[in-house]
């Protein structure tokens, strides 16, 4: 299950775009928005997620849970 | 102030052979002959250096004097941040640097580059290009940076500043150095991780959201490491401290002795602005604010270690202008697409070459008529409100001022201690009694206001509520002003006629400063 940004909640402030280590998130339409194929959940990478970590407002950055959960390669 | 172009302002600390400043000469924190240096709070060069005075004549933030001159731009660049603070919204700007409850439209670098351009076209006393968020700048390195270079590039004589919370500031000094930023504000409101506890619910560092004391423990240091940092570079550092009643007012006398002895070149102590309607933490907890009495006895606590700014306005991230207007409206994303930029250095060179002639003009008769008042043994001191356009004269009609300064008058002296803004009164010919009972409110601790012309009702009401309108002085000097008035009010108390009374307390206003120019 990769992790989403609700959109309503966004402030368009681009701090995650720049910490997330699989460059997996991007502007639309003045919010932010992470590609799903990409999205690792920060495993292997970092303690925490980053776009969590960092996002200014709580519960904006949660998990999908409507894809499947990122599996890290064995 | 549109049309006319003029030209740069002869800096050549950029672009090429000049080396920063020495390390050592660090302003008001230094101990001159006469104890203290002049600077920042007051006008003239007094003991500076001349290098450093080189560097803030022309700065409206760092020269009270240079304030009605000389005008300043932020890009709103930088809109990520790297900490959270109680007295700020993100859905906003940062109240680091910006008043709560405004929201800036950010910029690309190369947006921002033709911004200063466009602007720089227009307004050629504009001197002073700085960056300080929506969020913080050293947050966003690149878009900073990036900024910075290309204004340096197309405009040298454009002043570099930011404005930073400090937490990334030590990854970052080599840059500023490199890239000639002669200026960098930092926000230090606590160096105790109990009380920075209170202020900032966490931090991201190192990858990591930390909180409470921890987080606090690892601001602080990095706050103090990057202003000893800077200062050893010779880069001019001010200090912000927002002051938060009940949590570090009377902590940010030690934050005052903390920065003043790592180099820090003037501190400016902000009031607190938090009202429900920002959605802040303190906004919504209902936190206390400062009156303007409280403010004003915390500056002057400070105030004997090092000089104090007293003439902030709290701007937003994309401010242009003077200080205390805001022409930001006049530059939008939109309208600067379409602006012709024609930036021409010896226009503007020559634009600020006037204003200098101007300033000395205007020094020279303030100084000695002071000396005429001077002398008596009175210790009374009284706080007057003028409301005034520009430079050193009481110059603008009470219905029509924005703000009122407001000096400290004893028999000798008239010290410029504050501002306060105000909505006008006068709209249209007609006052609104609503407007005027804020007024009233705002320069409460005042005993007199001084005017070029007032109304009839504002008079009465004034009277009223025991603040004498003053305008006999309209088009005079501010401070021989001041201390003639002030002498006759002292012959007056001494020979009976009046009663020596203090006055009550002013009110800061907490609404942000949208567009007032």
């Amino acid at each position: 299950m990769p992790f989403k940004i609700i959109s309503s909640q966004c402030t368009g402030c681009s701090a995650c775009e720049t910490e997330c280590p699989n460059v997996a998130i991007f502007e639309k339409g003045g919010t932010f928005v992470i590609n799903p194929k990409k999205c690792t959940e920060c495993i292997g990478h970092f303690e925490e997620p980053q776009c969590v970590a960092v996002c200014p407002v709580d519960k904006t950055c949660v998990i999908d849970t409507s894809l499947p959960r990122y599996q890290p390669p064995a | 102030m549109d049309a006319v172009e003029r030209g740069s302002s002869g800096k050549n600390a950029r672009g090429g052979g000049e080396t920063m400043l020495a390390a050592e000469p660090k302003g008001c924190g230094t101990s001159t002959r006469h104890g203290k240096a002049s600077c920042g709070a007051h006008g003239d060069q007094g003991d500076l250096p001349p290098a450093i005075w080189d560097k803030v004549k022309n700065h409206p933030c760092y020269s009270v004097e240079a304030h009605h001159h000389y005008a300043r731009m932020h890009v709103a660049v930088a809109p990520a941040c790297n900490m959270q603070c109680n007295y700020c919204n993100r859905k906003y700007d940062c109240a680091n640097e910006s008043r709560p409850g405004v929201t800036s439209e950010k910029l690309t670098p190369e947006q921002a580059a033709k911004k200063v351009l466009a602007v720089a076209s227009r307004i050629p006393q504009m001197t002073v290009l700085g960056i300080a968020g929506p969020g913080d700048p050293l947050a966003n390195p690149e878009k900073t940076f990036r900024t910075l270079e290309l204004v340096a590039k197309a405009a040298p004589d454009i002043k570099l500043c930011l404005s930073t919370n400090g937490l990334a500031l030590p990854d970052h000094v080599d840059t500023i150095a490199r890239l000639n930023i002669e200026h960098v504000t930092i926000t230090i409101n606590m160096i105790d991780p109990k009380i920075g506890a209170q202020i900032y619910p966490w931090i991201f560092y190192n990858h990591k959201r930390y909180s409470g004391v921890e987080a606090a423990t690892i601001l602080t240091r990095r706050q103090l490491r990057g202003l000893e940092m800077l200062s050893a570079r010779g880069i001019l550092c001010k200090v912000n401290s927002v002051m938060i009643p009940g949590i570090n007012e009377r902590h940010l006398v030690e934050v005052n002795k903390a920065v003043k002895s790592r180099g820090a070149f003037l501190h400016n102590i902000m009031p607190l602005i938090a009202a429900l309607e920002h959605g802040t933490v303190f906004g919504l907890k209902g936190q206390r604010t400062p009156t303007a009495r409280e403010l004003k006895a915390l500056q002057d606590a400070c105030e004997g270690e090092m000089n104090m700014m007293r003439h902030c306005r709290q701007c937003r991230a994309d401010a242009v202008g003077l200080l205390g207007e805001d022409r930001s409206a006049d530059f939008t994303k939109e309208k600067i697409v379409t602006m012709t930029v024609n930036y021409d250095p010896e226009a503007r060179k020559a634009y600020q070459v006037g204003i200098e002639e101007e300033r000395r003009a205007r020094s020279v008769p303030g100084r000695e008529e002071v000396r005429e008042h001077a002398g008596g043994t009175s210790d009374i001191k009284v706080l007057i409100a003028v409301a005034t356009k520009d430079a050193g004269l009481i110059n603008q009609h009470f219905g029509h001022a924005k703000e009122f300064q407001v000096y400290e008058v004893s028999r000798s002296r008239a010290k410029f201690v504050g501002h306060r803004r105000v909505d006008h009164y006068c709209q249209g010919g007609y006052g609104a009694q609503d407007d005027l009972a804020a007024i009233i409110s705002s320069i409460n601790d005042c005993h007199a206001v001084f005017v070029a012309r007032i109304g009839g009702r504002p008079t009465s009401e004034l009277k009223k509520a025991g603040i004498e309108p003053v305008d006999q002085y309209a088009h005079e000097f501010i401070e021989n002003s001041a201390i003639a008035w002030f002498s006759s009010y002292l012959e007056k108390v001494q020979s009976g006629q009046i009663q020596h009374v203090e006055r009550g307390d002013g009110t800061i206003r907490q609404d942000p400063m949208i567009s007032v120019a």
